[in-house]
């Protein structure tokens, strides 16, 4: 069940306890504001334990971008999930490499992918 | 070329778009376009955020280019910095309530050739960036 947040652009799509926020345009400090409060009245509404940011359509990203996955990803891992990015370019690529991210966040090949493997490991987990 | 544009977050995109046309002419590679996008934007945003703590006021953006140097000055009359070196340091943040991952600095000298950063507290900050076209640096 694929929403269109209309405000600010955004996709984002809830798989049992697992949410996907499309990013669909240049992540920077104006695109973050809007992103993080969305994403986070999304987790806060209950159910969501995981978190997958795809990149499919992402042409830049400055450091606001690590701010707002680092961000998410205490949240999540407050809840006991985990948090995970998609479909990343080599522009957004470069930028996870050198901030470090890639440490704490893991990287699949498509959306799909990342829900699959949270799931399983959520459930090894327990 | 120079600009003077207005501190708010819409024109964070204008200013790294405006030096990507700018610097076309040197036929840089995609990569080296956006690492040049990527470094301008995170000064102008710290001319926004810490600048002008999310208030008024304008942002001078100059640009130039030698051979194949390009030299952008991004300079705003805001609160300025205390401790220039303290800044610097990467994780570093005077924002954190902001989610400001403290990468700002670290970013422009990562993709850039050399970063000066100039501030007086109460008068502003004026952040020089430099980089070399096709030295595939």
């Amino acid at each position: 069940m694929l929403k269109e947040d209309v405000a600010t652009g955004f996709h984002y799509e809830l798989y049992k306890n697992c949410l996907v926020v499309y990013v669909t345009q240049d992540l920077d400090h104006h695109a973050v504001q809007f992103l993080r409060e969305r994403s986070d009245r999304l987790i806060e509404a209950g159910d969501v334990k995981h978190i997958v940011f795809d990149f499919k359509d992402v042409e830049f990203m400055d450091s606001s971008g690590i701010g707002l996955i680092m961000g998410r990803y205490k949240k999540v891992m407050f809840l006991g999930g985990r948090a995970a990015v998609s479909n990343v370019g080599r522009v957004v690529d470069k930028i996870f490499r050198i901030s470090g991210l890639y440490k704490i966040i893991e990287k699949y090949d498509t959306p799909v992918d990342a829900i699959k493997a949270l799931e399983v490991k959520y459930e090894d987990y327990i | 070329m120079k600009i003077i544009f207005e501190s708010c977050s819409e024109n964070e995109a204008f200013a790294r778009t405006v030096v990507a046309a700018y610097i076309t002419r040197l036929n840089p590679t995609l990569e080296e376009l956006s690492d040049v996008k990527t470094a301008v934007s995170e000064a102008v945003t710290n001319c926004i955020i810490h600048g002008y703590e999310g208030g008024e006021g304008d942002i001078v953006m100059e640009c130039c280019i030698h051979n194949n140097d390009i030299n952008i000055t991004i300079e705003d009359y805001g609160i300025g910095i205390e401790d220039i070196e303290k800044a610097m340091e990467p994780l570093y943040t005077t924002r954190p309530e902001w989610e400001r991952s403290g990468m700002g600095f670290a970013f422009m000298e990562a993709f850039m050739d050399k970063l000066d950063v100039e501030s007086v507290p109460g008068k502003g900050t004026k952040v020089i960036l430099k980089r070399t076209i096709g030295s595939c640096g």
